[in-house]
């Protein structure tokens, strides 16, 4: 058999045979699918997280009140301090040259209230460095332009849940709220976004620190945020920040310094869960996709037999009957590929669209194994049933059995 | 030495019925000579379509040798046995065998395409073929919108394309009407008469009493092998 006339005569046993070739391309379809669609789910979490690091800026260095060993756990959000961090602490540090801007944070809860409506709401103490040092967006207003002046104006920065829950679809901007008792002007609103160093900025407000010194009635700070001037001067700059505060604190360095990189780190164990999820989902995805696609190969040549039969009796050989399935299980499984990817990636894309905050993606590692898996089994699955029956005496394979 | 074109020595084949072996053919002993016209009768179970799969090499013998135009085939292996039935035999089945997908000419034309015939080629040997044979009108029709007398016909034609030595027919005529029936024999004999050797096998006498040279098969073994002429036709 000539090799154009082994491709018309697959092509024209997948044209007359529909309802076959229908299924087989639908499994192969569906299976490179899922594959694509379910991987990308789990990478759109790998990402969601990552995304979330980023978001704090790469050259970000966070100092913390009291010394605490980081041992790759979880962040220590409150450090336990012998000695206060103060503004003063802060001013110090800004002299160092590889720092670029210093953010020093006063936190603490208050009882936020607006026409009678009222929560609890964690108030951040702050300078408007911490606007560009946390990379935050206002969606509405602006942000208070005061340093670490002892002038306490009483203005603020909401969240937007905040926003939401306080004055609904409301214009905040100008309105006056009451932080514990005193009251503050409204000048501008956080844009909507995730929780990020386990801070959910859409519940926080944000007042200069002054005021917040006033309102807890304490020097203290929480933390201080420094953004460096370029990444890789990290360890310079700690150790520079050791010697002041030494100096400044009776020879005690007291502090914890935690780079980016180390939260990175402390957050590896979680990404690499979610990897080797994301691995996992996708040999299940694969295995059962390959289970769909040798069944469906595997039953359609089975169910030519008496075709197999014939053809060794007018005296085709094993290998041509062989190629002959083969060129159409190449064909199919080849369509069966393209519209799987085809409807993989535009459900991918429709998903972003649509939910443009989880950053699905289809890594791909996994395009090239569904691929692989769809040929492989596919073919084989063909070859298996097709080359024992035409291995058979042919009057077995004429009988059908 | 092995006379004729087709020599069978002591063919024997048992095949296992559930757990009971059923011996098939018992120690067949058989010569035919190019271009003779022998017809297998027998009762259902008798071995004779089993007889007929082994000189076509559609079966392989448990023991025994098959010698075809003098060369030994009992040992080899599928392959060149595939290439040997493509060149050389010629089948023609009760039930046709037609691929449904397939039109007439498609179906016909498949020994050929075997062959690595061109298409025109192709095309053109089955248009003669299937004037020849009155099916010019039906080549492209499926098998199913074929009549029984016309689908044995296309398989007449896909047994003929390649001008095979040998023609093999397992109860061609079966499934047909009487006179579709003859019509398919006279056909086959008219192929003999230009000179090929024509095998049928059918359990209807009158049929099988057409044939120069008959051969009776009983549980296996042939119990009569009547040369000579056609007496009771």
């Amino acid at each position: 058999m000539t090799l154009i006339d082994n491709w018309r005569y697959s092509l024209q046993a997948l044209v007359r045979h529909r309802l076959r070739t229908g299924f087989v391309l639908t499994a192969v379809a569906i299976g490179v699918t899922s594959v694509l669609v379910l991987t990308s789910l789990g990478e759109g979490a790998r990402r969601f997280i990552e995304l979330e690091f980023s978001a704090l800026g790469n050259e970000i260095m966070v100092v913390l009140p009291g010394r605490k060993q980081t041992t790759g756990g979880s962040i220590p959000l409150y450090g336990n301090s012998p000695r206060d961090l103060t503004i003063e602490d802060a001013l110090a540090m800004q002299k160092v040259s590889t720092i670029k801007a210093v953010a020093p944070i006063i936190a603490g809860t208050s009882l936020i209230s607006y026409q009678g409506k009222s929560r609890e709401v964690i108030t951040l103490g702050s300078t408007t460095e911490l606007f560009s040092v946390r990379k935050l967006q206002l969606s509405q207003g602006r942000v208070f332009t005061i340093g670490t002046s002892t002038v306490a104006k009483p203005v603020c920065v909401l969240g937007a849940t905040i926003k939401a829950e306080l004055f609904g679809n409301k214009n905040p901007i100008g309105q006056w709220v009451r932080f514990s008792g005193q009251r503050f002007r409204v000048v501008g609103i956080l844009e909507e976004r995730g929780e990020s160093m386990g801070l959910d900025m859409r519940q926080m407000a944000i007042i200069p620190i002054a005021a917040a010194q006033n309102l807890f009635n304490s020097p203290a700070l929480f933390r201080i945020l420094l953004e460096l001037k370029q990444s890789g001067s990290e360890a310079y700059t700690e150790a520079k920040l050791r010697q002041i505060i030494k100096k400044r604190h009776e020879g005690e360095d007291d502090i914890t310094i935690l780079t980016q990189r180390a939260m990175m780190n402390a957050f590896d164990n979680i990404l690499n869960v979610v990897t080797v999820s994301i691995g996992a989902i996708a040999a299940i995805s694969l295995i059962v996709a390959g289970f769909l696609i040798m069944n469906v190969s595997f039953i359609s040549v089975s169910q030519r037999k008496q075709e197999i039969g014939l053809l060794k009796a007018l005296g085709a050989t094993g290998a041509e009957v062989r190629n002959i399935f083969l060129t159409e299980a190449l064909i199919v499984v080849g369509l069966g590929v393209l519209i799987g990817l085809a409807l993989g990636y535009t459900l991918t894309l429709v998903a972003v669209v649509l939910w443009p905050f989880i950053p699905l993606a289809i890594p791909w590692w996994a395009t090239a194994a569904s691929i692989a898996v769809a040929f492989g089994v596919g073919l084989l699955f063909s070859w298996l049933p097709a080359s024992a029956a035409a291995k058979q005496d042919p009057v077995l394979a004429l009988r059908g059995n | 030495m092995n006379p004729g074109l087709i020599c069978l020595k002591k063919i024997s084949k048992t095949y296992l019925v559930g757990e009971q072996p059923l011996p098939v053919l018992k120690s067949v002993s058989l010569a035919i000579n190019k271009g003779d016209y022998l017809s297998i009768m027998g009762p259902s179970g008798s071995g004779k379509s089993t007889l007929l799969n082994m000189i076509g090499m559609l079966d392989r013998p448990d023991s025994g040798e098959y010698w075809l135009n003098q060369k030994p085939t009992s040992s080899l292996e599928e392959e060149k046995r595939a290439r040997l039935r493509r060149d050389h035999i010629g089948f023609i089945f009760q039930n046709s065998h037609l691929i449904p997908r397939l039109s007439a000419t498609e179906n016909a034309e498949l020994p050929l395409i075997l062959a690595k015939v061109g298409f025109k080629n192709r095309r053109n040997k089955i248009a003669k073929i299937f004037s020849r044979l009155g099916l010019s009108e039906r080549e492209n029709h499926l098998p199913k919108q074929l009549s029984g007398g016309q689908m044995q016909r296309v398989a007449i034609a896909r047994a003929m394309v390649l001008e095979p030595d040998i023609l093999l027919a397992d109860e061609p005529t079966g499934n047909l009407d009487q006179t579709a029936g003859l019509e398919v024999m006279e056909l086959l004999e008219e192929l003999n008469r230009s000179g090929i050797t024509l095998i049928v096998v059918t359990h209807d006498h009158q049929i099988g009493n057409r044939a120069a040279r008959k051969l009776t098969m009983v549980d296996g073994e042939i119990v009569q092998d009547k040369p000579g002429h056609d007496l009771d036709r």
